[in-house]
C-alpha cells in the first residue's frame, strides 16, 4: 500500500511555477529521497506533503487518504528541519514529549515513550537538559526523536544533515538510515547531496527546475541516467555528441571522432531508438588509464593526453584530450599517477556505456 | 608603555567622552538635587542650607502625595497594559509580514518626527466641545450638545498610549523577528494548532522583549508630566506634576528635590527588580 500518493501536483508562486505537474506514490515503510539543486522544488514539494503550502493544483494523499484540506496538526507527521527548530525554552524531555500532550496520552506511558525515543537516538541521558547545551549533532537526534515519538505515518526530513559537519554528517547518516529502517518508518529525505541520496535512499527522486528528471533505485539512477541533468548531478560525467547508427542484435552502434566504432547495449540506450544524433554517456570512474602499450583485453580503447592532475591521495582525478574534447577519468592509484603531457590509452568496456537522445522528450 | 597596558587603557579612552558627559550632565546635577532636598524653603525667599529631614518626612508621610504616587503608578499600570495588549498584535503583524518590514517600521517612527506635545495637543482638536468628533456627532444628528470627553483620567491614559505604543511595538517586535518561524511549524507538525503553537512557543518566546517594553512604558509613563497637564483635569495630577508645581510654580527647590528623588527612587526600585528576573540585556537588545 502507498503511504504517499502525490497527484499532478502543481505549484505556483505568482507567476513562478516552483513544481510543475508532479506525480509520486511512495510505498509504505520505504526511504525516499527528493534530490536535486537549490531552486529545483524538493523543499516545496516536501512542505506540500507537511501541510505547510497548499498545492496549486492537484492532489495528495496520505495512506489513501486525500489530505489536501486537513490541516498541519491533523496530518500525523514527523517533521525534521535542517536547523534542528527545538524548542529552546523546554527541556530535550519537554521538546520530545511536545507531541504526545497533543494526542492525549497519557502521562506515565508518555514518560516511558520519551525515554524509549531517547533511547533509540543514543541520549537515554540528556533529557534534564536545554537544547542550547547540546552540540548540533546531539540537537539533531533530539529533533528526530521528537520527530518519531508521535508513531507518524510519515517522516519528513528536510537536509537534515546539511548543518552538521563533514565528519558528523556521514555518522548520522548511517544512524539515521539504522534507526529509519528498525522503526520502518516511511520516509521522504530532501537533500542536494548525492551521496547522501545514494547512501540512504531505496529510491531517489531527481528533481531539476521543478521537474522529475528520473525516479528509480540509487544504482538505477546512478548507472542509467535518464537525462543529461542526472548525467551531470550523480557523479562525475563525460556526456559527448555522437551519431547513433540504429539498433542491431541488442547493439546500439555509435560512432564519435577520436573513438572507434561502439556497440552499447541496447538495454542502456532506452530511448535512443533510430540513427542520428545522440549522446554518449561515460562515468569518470569507468574510464580506466593505461599505458599505451598495454594490452586492451576486448576493451575499447582510445588514445589521449593527460592535461591535468587532480591529485587525492588513494585516488585521481585526470582531465585528459581526446582530438579536441575534454574529458574526465577518476581511477584509484596504484604507486604513482600518470603525469601531466603523459600519452596514455583510455580503456572502458561497452556495458559502461550508455546512450542519450540529444533533445530528451519532454 | 607594554601592550597590555595599552590595551588595558584603549577602552577607558574612548569611552572618556561619554563618561565625562554622563558625570558633567547626569551625575553632577543629581548629586545637587540630593543635596537640594535637605535644606529647607525659608519664607524670605533664600533657602536654608544644612541638614533637613523635614521635605523627605513630608514627602513620605503627606496622605495626598502617597494619593497622587499611587494614582501615578495606576495610570502607569493601565497605560502599559494597554500598549502591551494593543503593541503585541502590530509587532507580530510586522514580525511575520514578508519584505515589507522596514516599510511598516519607518511608518511606525514616523510620529517621533513630530513633538511629542503637538501630538498630545492635536487631542483637543479631536476631542475637545469644538473638536473633530463633536462636529461629526452634531452634524449626524447624534447629539445637540457637545460632549465633554476631555480633561479627565482617560484623556491621560489614551494621550499616554498614543505616545507610548511605539516602544512597545518595537521591542516587542524585536523579540518576534529573532524567533525562528520553524519553531511554529514544527508546533503545528507535532499537532498544536496554530493558536495552541503560538502560546506554547512563541509567546513565551517573545515574553522577554514584552517585558523590556513594559519597563520602558511603564517608566516613561510614570515619569511624565506633559500628558496630565495638556489632557488631564485638575485632579488627574500625577507624580511629576507635583515635583513641576514645586519648583516652577512654588519655587520651593527643596522640596521638589525630594519629591523628584522620591519618584526616581520608586522607579529604580522597579528597574532593579525587572533587571533581577530578565536582565538588562534585553532591554538594550529593544532599543537598538
Amino acid at each position: 500500500m502507498s503511504a504517499v500518493t502525490l497527484t499532478d501536483i502543481v505549484k505556483r508562486f505568482g507567476n513562478f511555477t516552483a513544481v510543475h505537474r508532479m506525480s509520486l506514490d511512495i510505498p509504505d515503510g520505504s526511504f525516499v529521497t527528493l534530490l536535486g539543486p537549490s531552486g529545483c522544488g524538493k523543499t516545496t514539494t516536501l512542505r506540500m506533503i507537511a501541510g505547510l503550502l497548499d498545492p496549486t493544483e492537484g492532489d495528495i494523499s496520505i495512506k489513501g487518504r486525500r489530505i489536501n484540506d486537513v490541516p498541519i496538526y491533523k496530518r500525523n507527521l514527523g517533521l525534521v528541519f535542517q536547523n534542528y527548530a527545538l524548542f529552546p525554552h523546554k527541556t530535550v524531555a519537554e521538546n520530545v514529549a511536545f507531541g504526545l500532550k497533543y494526542r492525549k496520552v497519557p502521562r506515565e506511558e508518555a514518560r516511558r515513550r520519551v525515554a524509549e525515543a531517547l533511547e533509540l537516538v543514543q541520549l537515554p541521558h540528556l533529557g534534564e537538559r536545554y537544547p542550547r547545551e547540546l552540540s548540533g549533532g546531539q540537537q539533531q537526534r533530539v529533533a528526530l526523536a521528537r520527530a518519531i515519538v508521535i508513531e507518524p505515518d510519515v517522516l519528513l526530513l528536510d537536509e537534515p544533515l546539511s548543518a552538521l559537519d563533514a565528519n558528523l554528517r556521514e555518522n548520522m547518516r548511517v544512524e539515521l538510515k539504522n534507526i529509519q529502517s528498525r522503526i520502518g518508518v516511511t520516509s521522504v529525505f530532501v537533500t542536494h547531496d548525492q551521496s547522501e541520496a545514494l547512501a540512504m535512499s531505496d529510491t531517489i527522486v531527481v528533481m531539476s527546475e521543478g521537474r522529475v528528471e528520473q525516479i528509480g533505485a540509487p544504482e538505477e539512477v546512478y548507472n542509467t541516467p535518464a537525462s543529461e541533468f542526472v548525467a551531470q548531478f550523480l557523479g562525475a560525467s563525460n556526456i559527448l555528441p555522437a551519431q547513433a547508427l540504429g539498433i542491431e542484435g541488442g547493439e546500439l552502434g555509435l560512432e564519435l571522432p577520436g573513438f572507434p566504432r561502439l556497440a552499447v547495449p541496447a538495454s542502456r540506450a532506452p530511448d535512443v531508438q533510430k540513427s542520428g544524433p545522440a549522446k554518449l554517456v561515460i562515468r569518470a570512474e569507468k574510464l580506466v588509464l593505461e599505458s599505451p602499450d598495454s594490452e586492451a583485453n576486448g576493451r575499447y580503447s582510445v588514445p589521449a593526453i593527460v592535461e591535468t592532475v587532480d591529485y587525492q591521495g588513494q585516488s585521481a582525478r585526470y582531465f585528459l584530450r581526446v582530438g579536441d574534447q575534454q574529458l574526465q577519468a577518476i581511477n584509484m592509484i596504484d604507486q604513482r599517477p600518470f603525469s601531466q603531457g603523459e600519452a596514455v590509452a583510455l580503456r572502458f568496456r561497452a556495458r559502461d556505456c550508455a546512450a542519450l537522445p540529444v533533445d530528451p522528450a519532454p | 608603555m607594554s601592550i597590555e597596558a595599552r590595551e588595558a587603557r584603549q577602552p577607558w579612552i574612548l569611552l572618556s567622552p561619554a563618561l565625562t558627559a554622563v558625570t558633567l550632565l547626569l551625575f553632577v546635577p543629581l548629586m545637587f538635587i540630593v543635596v537640594y532636598s535637605f535644606w529647607l524653603r525659608s519664607a524670605v525667599g533664600a533657602d536654608t542650607m544644612g541638614f533637613h529631614i523635614d521635605n523627605w518626612q513630608r514627602a513620605l508621610t503627606d496622605p495626598f502625595y502617597r494619593y497622587i504616587l499611587w494614582n501615578t503608578l495606576k495610570i502607569a499600570a493601565i497605560t502599559t497594559v494597554l500598549c502591551a495588549l494593543l503593541g503585541y498584535p502590530a509587532a507580530y503583524f510586522i514580525a511575520r509580514s514578508r519584505g515589507n518590514k522596514l516599510v511598516l517600521l519607518v511608518l511606525l517612527m514616523l510620529p517621533f518626527w513630530i513633538s511629542y506635545i503637538i501630538r498630545t495637543m492635536s487631542w483637543i482638536n479631536i476631542l475637545g466641545t469644538s473638536g473633530a468628533l463633536n462636529s461629526a456627532l452634531m452634524s449626524l444628528g447624534i447629539t445637540s450638545e457637545p460632549i465633554r470627553m476631555l480633561y479627565n483620567e482617560y484623556t491621560v491614559i489614551l494621550g499616554l498610549v498614543h505616545f507610548l505604543l511605539p516602544f512597545m511595538v518595537l521591542n516587542v517586535f524585536v523579540s518576534l523577528d529573532g524567533i525562528d518561524t520553524n519553531l511554529e511549524d514544527a508546533a503545528n507538525s507535532l499537532g498544536a494548532t496554530k493558536w495552541q503553537a503560538f502560546t506554547e512557543v512563541t509567546l513565551p518566546l517573545s515574553l522577554p522583549g514584552l517585558a523590556a517594553g513594559a519597563l520602558l512604558c511603564f517608566v516613561l509613563a510614570a515619569g511624565t508630566y506633559i500628558t496630565p497637564l495638556i489632557l488631564g483635569g485638575p485632579r488627574d495630577a500625577m507624580f511629576a506634576n507635583l515635583v513641576y508645581e514645586a519648583i516652577i510654580t512654588q519655587l520651593n527647590w527643596p522640596m521638589g528635590s525630594a519629591l523628584s528623588l522620591l519618584l526616581l527612587f520608586v522607579l529604580g526600585l522597579l528597574v532593579l527588580v525587572y533587571n533581577r528576573y530578565l536582565g538588562m540585556s534585553q532591554l538594550t537588545k529593544g532599543l537598538g
